[in-house]
This record gives C-alpha cells, structure tokens and sequence, in this order.
C-alpha cells in the first residue's frame, strides 16, 4: 500500500510548490494545547501498561491463587488487590488484560484508515458515476450500527481476533471514507492538481502526493475518533462475553466476569473499568486537541 | 408549483433508497448467516453433533433448497410478519419476543423524553453562550463523557449508586413476566440513564453546532438591523430553522438507542431486544438473531429517513433550492 508506484514521467520534476513561510502542521499546533499532553500521557501510560504490564505481573495469567473474589489478605497466596471470579489473582489479570483489545483495536483502525483514505479519495477525484456508486456502497454499510455488524459475524465464525479486527475495521471504513471525500471535494478543484495532470502524473500519485496531504488534518481527527470508537466497540463486544480465548485475561471480559463478585472484592471490576475509561478519554482528549488545531489552521488559510 | 414536485421527488428518492438500503441489508444478513458458512447446520449445533440433528436443522433451514428459494421463503416470513421459529426458546420469534419489544420501547420512551429536551436545551443554552466559562466545562465534560463506551458508564453508575458507595438503586433489573417494565420503575432508573448520558453529550453537540449555524446567519442579522424584536426573531426567524435539526435530534437519539440497548439491556439483565440479540448470537439461534438484526436495521435506517424528509420540509431554503 505505501509503495509509490514509480511515475512513468519521472524526468519531469516535482511540480515546484511556491513555499510561502509554512504554517505549523496540525500536530505541531495540537501538542502546544494542554488537552493534548495530558490526553497523550494518560494513552502512553495505558499502552505502557497494557503492552509491557505482563512482564512485571507477580503470577502467570492463568495461575490460581486462592478461592474467588477474596478481597486482599483472604487469598492463598498474598495479593495486591485480590482475587479474581476464578481465584485468579486480579492485578496479573488486570496487567495481562490490556493488549488484546489495545492490539485489535489499532489494527482495526489503521485497516479503516488506509481503505477509507483511498475509497474517500477515488470518489473525490473520480466524482461522476464512480463516485456515486462508491458512496452508496458506503450508505448500506452504515445502515447497520457497527455493534450489530459485529455481533452477525461473530455469531456465525466465531470471536477470533482477525475476524473482529476485520469486522470492526471494515465497518468503519464508511465512516472515515465520507470525511475523506467532503476533505478531498474542494482540493480536487484547485490548481496544482489540474498542473500535476498536466504534467502527466499517473492518479495514484495525484491522489497520494497532491490529495492526501491537503486532507491530512481532517484525516488525523477521525482516526482519533475511530481509534476512541474502536476501543470502545472491542471492548463492549469483550464484555459481552465474545472474545477470542474466553480463558485469557481481557478488560473487557474482566468487567463482565468479575460483576458478580462486585460486593466481596470490586477491584477484577474497578481496574478494568478505569483503564477502558482513560484510554478513551484519553484518545478522545488528543482527537480534540488535533481537530481544536486544524479548525484553527484552517481558519488562519481562510483569512488568508 | 415547481417548487411542490421538487420536494415530492426528493421524498420519493430517499423513499426509494430506503427501501434499497433495506433490502441489500437484508441479502448481506442473510448471505452472513445461512449462505456464506459452509455449513449453518453444523456452525449452529457445534462440530460435536450427531448426525441426524444435524439433518433436520439442514432441513429445518430449507438448506436442501437453491439460496434463491431459501432468501425469498425468508424475505416473505419477515414481511408477512411470519418470521419462523426462534431454535433455542423452541416457539414463534413473534411469542418470544413480543414482551421484549414493549420492554425495549419503554426504555427508549424513557430515554427519549429524558434525552431530548436535555440534549436541545443544552445545546441550545451553549450556543447562545458560546465560548463562556459555562460552554467551555460543559464541552470539556462531554468530550470526556461521549468517549466512554456505555458499559463503562453503567458499571461506574453501579459502583457508585447500587453497590459500593451509595445502596440506592438495584443494579438489575426485576421485570417479571407478563408484568410491563413500569411494575419496575426503581430499576428502570439506571438502564434509562446510561442510555442518556450516552446520547445527551453527542446529541447536544450537533445541537450547538446548528444553533450557532442560524444565530451567525445573515438573515438573523437582517432581522435584528431592520429592529424586529428578539423575541420576534426568535420565534419567526430562527425557530423554523432550527426545527430541522430538531427532527434529526430525534432521529440520531433512536439511532443511537437501537445500538445502545444491546449493550445496556446486557449489563442490567433487562429482557428487551438487545439482551435478546446478545443471548441468540452466544447460542447461535439463526432466525432470532435474523430477526432482530432487521428489527433494528429498520429503525435505523427510517428515523433517518425520516429526518431527512422532515428536515427538508421544515426548512424553506432547502425546500426552495429544489426545483
């Protein structure tokens, strides 16, 4: 996907770009606002957490370490915050349970991004009849809210992590592919897209080298979005109960399995739950923070 | 009249789309469930089952028949309000849902009447304060909340009202069967507010954001320079534009609902159709599940439908651009 396919006219130099005192990229403008940083700690220590947290867990993913849901203290062997539904120990669950649903749901996004990115461009460029048909495409895969999409194929193929990264990336291509298209429209219609057809360039290097870079902001603001809704969707679908390995650590499924146990020992709950909230929050406040920059940029070339 | 027969091809278009849309959701549900797996039949029952019950949920299925036959014997049961048998409950999707359907509606009634208001005063209260101490926490509060996934909501909800900090309210619900969801109220409370916390932030932001749209217009300026009084250019001038926004406030409040209560009814035990979904998809009963994807399918797509129209109709710019 990210090799350029060489020009056919590549003795023709790159139409030269009148370099006017560049403005500061979006996410050069993004990390001056606070929103940002502190969005951006909070999702770093989380993934921290959730990538690196299995190496320094005190006991195996699946090892017992007492009855279930005994608070601190009343479990076989000594815990930080007690024992889990099955008696397995909550903070090496809770420090296991992260990467399942960190790894699918950046993998669902990146898949989205990169089908919608191009899907929204093709249309943008193509318009007409291409256009029309890409677009309705899109209409009838929004016609279903994304959880039920997933539920349907869960059902019939099971909850494995390909087939969820799958669904879920491939529901949110729409998504993206509308904000991409609307972005994209306006470019098409300026100059130095008519000049690079001109010189020759081959359409995939419109599109990537000439369109891209102008839709760059907005595209930035949905994947943070979609990374936030992923997160949540994946999650939501863990908890309830579809997962890929119902005996492996996972927050999502962790809140669902340790509900019970709620009045006896709340922490299998409450650690999941504040991670799944401030991985959220958190990309959400770095999703504000880049589309708070680019509405501010492009004001700044509207005035301009 | 020009201006009359651009506006009925405009609802006879997006008519004619909705019920496109329809039917290709249907095809892709049906082709996911019964055509695309090698063998529904065994997929259903497990790799463990014997031989015969396999052959007769096969024949059960219709999956002797050609995919034609099969998808229009089913496109007809759903139409026809005959949509077959559910395999788990082992009675008619109709008998077994029917409570269901009223438990999931009051819900939504609930939320709806909560949410809507809410979610239009707000915005509307933050439009016309925009950029004020008030705007900015708000806005900041529910750029935090709208990122929390729903379940996170209600757990945290559970924590703090009904089983760690405060015992007041029950943290599932006790609807027994036969009596209606209000025999409940007490446990309607929780359900009902994670599906408006969940709406409120999203909704109210397109609320503002339109709000802001028509308060900035030149025809509100217009209004005010020429000296009509607020309260006339309010009511004459900015309400009929606004309603627009109002009707797709509606809209995206139950197209948000149709998703939110699978996962809502879940986590409080609430026997509506989104538990419905959740129970059918862990035990694979293909024709609740069918069912129940179209249910809400529809709902969706004809509160769009539907807002699109009303919004047209309602909006005399858009309805004069077509000719």
């Amino acid at each position: 996907m990210t090799t350029v396919a060489p020009a056919p006219t590549t003795a023709v130099p790159d139409e030269p770009e009148i370099v006017s005192k560049r403005p500061p990229g979006v996410i050069r403008v993004a990390f001056r606002m606070w929103r940002t940083r502190v969005g951006m700690i909070i999702v770093t220590v989380l993934v921290l957490f959730a990538l690196f947290g299995r190496y320094v867990a005190p006991y195996g993913e699946r090892e017992a370490v007492g009855l279930p849901f005994k608070p601190r203290g009343e479990t076989r062997k000594s815990t930080l915050f007690g024992s889990a539904n099955v008696g397995h120990d909550v903070w090496t669950r809770f420090l296991y349970g992260g990467k399942p649903i960190l790894v699918a749901a950046v993998a669902a996004t990146a898949l989205a991004l990169v089908l919608g990115t191009l899907v929204g461009l093709v249309a943008a460029y193509n318009r007409g009849r291409l256009d029309d048909v890409l677009m309705r495409i899109m209409d009838v895969i929004l016609a279903l809210p994304q959880i039920i999409t997933a539920l349907i194929v869960i059902s019939m193929f099971g909850a494995t992590t390909k087939l969820i990264v799958l669904t879920v990336g491939l529901s949110t291509v729409p998504r993206i592919a509308r904000v991409v298209r609307g972005a994209a429209v306006s470019v098409v219609e300026r100059d130095f897209v008519s000049a690079a057809e001109s010189l020759g360039e081959s359409r995939f290097r419109i599109l990537l080298s000439e369109l891209l870079p102008n839709v760059s902001g907005a595209l930035l603001v949905e994947a943070n979005l979609r990374l936030t809704f992923s997160i949540g969707l994946i999650s939501g679908i863990a908890f309830l109960g579809f997962t890929p390995d119902p005996g492996a650590a996972n927050w999502g499924l962790m809140i669902n399995e340790n509900r019970k146990g709620l009045a006896s020992n709340h922490w299998g709950v409450t650690w999941p739950v504040i991670a799944i909230a401030l991985l959220t929050i958190g990309t959400g406040l770095v999703g504000d923070g880049f589309s708070r920059a680019a509405a501010g940029i492009d004001r700044a070339k509207g005035d301009s | 009249m020009s201006n009359n027969w651009g506006v009925l091809k405009f609802i006879a278009r997006r008519l004619l789309l909705g019920v496109v849309t329809l039917f290709i959701v249907s095809l892709v549900v049906f082709a996911a469930t019964q055509l695309l797996p090698s063998d529904p039949a065994q997929a259903i029952l497990g790799r463990d089952a014997n031989a015969a019950s396999t052959a007769a949920l096969r024949e059960k299925l219709g999956l002797d028949h050609t995919a034609f036959y099969q998808y229009t014997h089913w496109l007809k049961g759903m139409v026809t309000g005959d949509p077959g048998d559910s395999f788990n409950a082992r009675q008619p999707i109709l008998d077994y849902i029917g409570d269901r359907v009223v438990n999931s509606l009051f819900l939504l009634f609930l939320a709806s009447v909560i949410s809507i208001p809410l979610s239009l005063w707000l915005g509307g209260y933050c439009a016309r304060k925009r950029d004020t101490t008030f705007d900015n926490v708000v806005s900041n509060a529910m750029l935090a909340v709208a990122s929390l996934p729903e379940f996170v909501v209600g757990i945290i909800l559970v924590l703090l009202l009904s089983v760690r900090v405060w015992h007041v309210l029950p943290a599932v619900s006790t609807i027994g069967i036969g009596q209606g969801p209000w025999s409940d109220m007490r446990g309607m409370i929780l359900p009902t507010a994670v599906l408006v916390i969940g709406a409120v932030p999203y909704i109210s932001r397109v609320v503002r954001a339109s709000m802001i749209e028509v308060l900035e217009s030149d025809y509100i300026e217009m209004a005010r320079l020429k000296g009509a009084p607020e309260s006339v250019v309010l009511r004459r001038h900015a309400l009929p534009n606004a309603l627009g926004p109002v009707f797709q406030v509606i809209a995206l409040n139950i197209a948000y609902f149709a998703a939110g209560v699978i996962v809502v009814e879940a986590l409080f035990n609430y026997p509506g159709i989104g538990g419905a979904l959740r129970d059918a998809v862990r035990v694979r009963d293909i024709p609740v599940i069918q069912f129940l994807v179209m249910v809400l399918a529809t709902v969706y797509v004809v509160t769009n439908l539907a807002a699109d129209v009303a919004t047209v109709l309602v909006t005399p710019r858009l309805r004069t651009r077509m000719q």
